[in-house]
């Protein structure tokens, strides 16, 4: 016999039930032919002989009764019912099955309904817009590949093939006339009068500002080409005699540059004292200067004179 | 007693293996094939010692011989690197080739390299970018001439090329977003062209960047492509190219690389400085990152029902340590 108020004692208030799920304020029922999901005498698949749900089964919705006289036939004590996929006509079929019915029972199972198709609906519209897809990333992969990019950045030493790249390109001439660096046969001419290159330069000082073909810097930056001291040092040497600084300017640069701020700037760097040795910090020096005349206006007739 | 018998038996090993050497192996025999764990690991480094040995001999006798013959010796040899061991690989570009040179001519990117368009970019990200992704946006739009960058209010990337199409961009660039970090770029060319994916790392901005100078001007700069040896290689540095006005401004002194080592694209923006014809000096301004290509698609971004030109599969093209596919 169905005692269904002593099944209730049992497992609602003092005994365990296994679908019973406690939280601070409220108490759950995990059963799947619960009604409304809570914890309750009236709201208990187990503790009701007459009872019934809604279940969805793939965008489909069933009316599942169950009545007292099938208590004993535990296979067949749900009778499941297919609702119209029309919400009203849904409406009406529960109407009608659950027509002598308790009034909650019929209540909650249209609330829950009503709630199954808004999220079928839901659902279908999601389906829609833009899936997100998540993708794993393993760990292993992950720092394989870390480490696979960082020895390939050291293996492409970009800097040196930037700057081989740029003066390739200044050699083929894709700059055209921007540039008035000397032809490389001077250079070659040049690189054989290695030893001259002292008095060379000391005949340079007195020539005129005018003059930009200055072969004889040239020749000189070959000297100490690839070691920057030397340079300053004879920068330094130069000093003394003071007319250098005008020229070591326009060696340096041809064109869109102001050469009193040029001197100015780089009386300013030497007389900072820093050790040449280090390339790239008198580079950086240098550049951090050159922009500063990005942005002066072109001297024309400077530009004009080269 | 344990600890003296396992340093006993290492010392009887010992003995048993000189008597055993004296035994001839069978030749098919290998140190694998002993069950015994601890042998097995004996026999190995002893293995290793005596190839050690063997190649320290050879190395003094080639050390010697070269001090020996002084001037006259032979050169060093070159030692080997990946580079150098790369497997040849078939697709890669012959520069008199005339069938990549048609191809080159009426693929989607002929429009711009006939001058016929401008470069036109958009940039955007995935939903809800953070902080360093927005700022890495920003960063990009300035050094990319003509671009701009748009905030992407959960669109669907299907509807967003129409419109892009009707307004003329060439380009849509979408960064991916996990984390708060970028992580992923879409980069589509926009009539009906190429969409590559990429991987996106070590993403440095510019105010991470040690000695940096100031921030780019509005110049158009040149371009460096490096490295873009195959096919596959030429149509992605084709792909970034177009990226960038074809006259560059040589005042401006400011250059974008593209560098290909091993499969990672390395992006960095510089401005350089010509010293003398020999000598040039380049600061880095700008982002830097690096890329790694994960899928080329043939018309524009279309995930499901696309025709997939490239796709990294990693099993296939990642077993060989020497093989590489830009």
């Amino acid at each position: 016999m169905q005692h269904d108020d002593v099944i209730w004692d049992i497992i609602g208030n003092t005994q365990f039930c296994s679908f019973k799920v406690k939280t601070k304020s409220q108490n759950f029922c995990r059963n799947e032919y619960n009604i409304t999901g809570l914890c309750n005498r009236s709201s208990c698949p187990l503790a009701n002989s007459q009872y019934a749900t809604i279940r969805e089964e793939k965008g489909q919705c069933f009316l599942y009764m169950k009545v007292i006289e099938r208590a004993a036939f535990p296979a067949r004590m749900w009778e499941k019912v297919k609702l119209s996929k029309n919400y009203e006509k849904a409406l009406e079929q529960i109407d009608e099955n659950l027509i002598y019915w308790p009034r909650f029972i019929r209540h909650k199972c249209k609330q829950r309904f009503t709630k199954i198709t808004q999220y079928l609906i839901r659902m279908r519209k999601l389906v829609l817009k833009r899936q997100r897809k998540l993708v794993p990333l393993s760990r292993k992969v992950e720092t394989r590949e870390r480490r696979k990019e960082e020895k390939a950045l050291i293996a492409a030493q970009l800097d040196n093939a930037i700057e081989k790249e740029l003066l390739e390109r200044l050699k083929q001439g894709t700059y055209g006339d921007i540039y008035n660096f000397p032809v490389h046969a001077f250079d070659r001419a040049l690189e054989q009068q290695d030893q001259e290159s002292e008095s060379e330069e000391e005949e340079e000082e007195e020539e005129d500002d005018e003059d930009v073909g200055q072969r004889e810097f040239v020749a000189e930056e070959e000297v100490e080409e690839s070691d920057l001291s030397d340079f300053e040092v004879t920068l330094l040497s130069n000093d003394q005699q003071g007319a250098t600084e005008k020229v070591e300017s326009e060696r340096s640069r041809n064109e869109e540059e102001d050469e009193e701020e040029m001197e100015v700037q780089t009386k300013a760097s030497r007389s900072k004292g820093k050790s040449p040795a280090n390339g790239s910090a008198a580079r950086k020096k240098r550049a951090y200067v050159e922009i500063e005349y990005e942005q002066e206006t072109e001297p024309a007739s400077k530009s004009r004179a080269t | 007693a344990k600890p003296d018998r396992d340093g006993c038996s290492a010392v009887e090993e010992k003995k048993m293996v000189k008597s055993e050497l004296a035994v001839a192996f069978p030749p098919t025999f290998s140190v694998s094939e002993i069950k015994n764990k601890q042998r097995r690991h004996f026999m190995f480094m002893k293995l290793k010692q005596e190839k050690r040995k063997q190649k320290m001999q050879l190395r003094k006798k080639r050390r010697k011989e070269r001090e020996a013959l002084g001037d006259k010796a032979p050169p060093k040899e070159v030692p080997k690197t990946i580079e150098n061991q790369r497997v040849y690989d078939e697709t890669t570009v012959d520069p008199e080739d005339e069938e990549i040179a048609f191809d080159e001519g009426t693929d989607e990117f002929s429009a711009y390299f006939n001058g016929l368009t401008n470069p036109k970019v958009l940039i955007t990200t995935s939903d809800r970018p953070r902080g360093r992704t927005v700022r890495f946006c920003e960063q990009l739009a300035t050094v990319i001439p003509n671009a701009h960058v748009y905030y992407r209010r959960g669109l669907a990337l299907k509807r967003i090329i129409p419109q892009c199409v009707a307004r003329n961009f060439t380009y849509l660039m979408v960064i991916n977003e996990d984390r708060q970090v970028p992580n992923g770029m879409v980069l589509c060319h926009l009539p009906n062209g190429p969409t590559a994916h990429f991987k996106v790392s070590s993403v440095r901005l510019r105010k991470e960047m040690k000695r940096r100078g100031k921030n780019p001007t509005e110049h158009y700069p040149e371009v460096i492509l490096n490295n873009f040896t195959t096919r596959l290689g030429h149509t992605i540095g084709r792909l970034f190219a177009a990226l960038f006005p074809q006259e560059p401004h040589f005042v401006g002194r400011q250059v974008a690389t593209f560098h290909n080592q091993r499969d990672f694209i390395f992006f960095r923006f510089h401005r350089y400085i010509f010293k003398n014809e020999k000598k040039v000096g380049i600061q880095e301004l700008g982002p830097r990152f690096t890329l790694k290509l994960r899928s080329l698609q043939k018309g524009t971004f279309d995930s499901k029902y696309g025709e997939y030109e490239w796709v990294m599969k990693r099993h296939e093209m990642e077993a060989c340590r020497r093989k590489f596919q830009l």
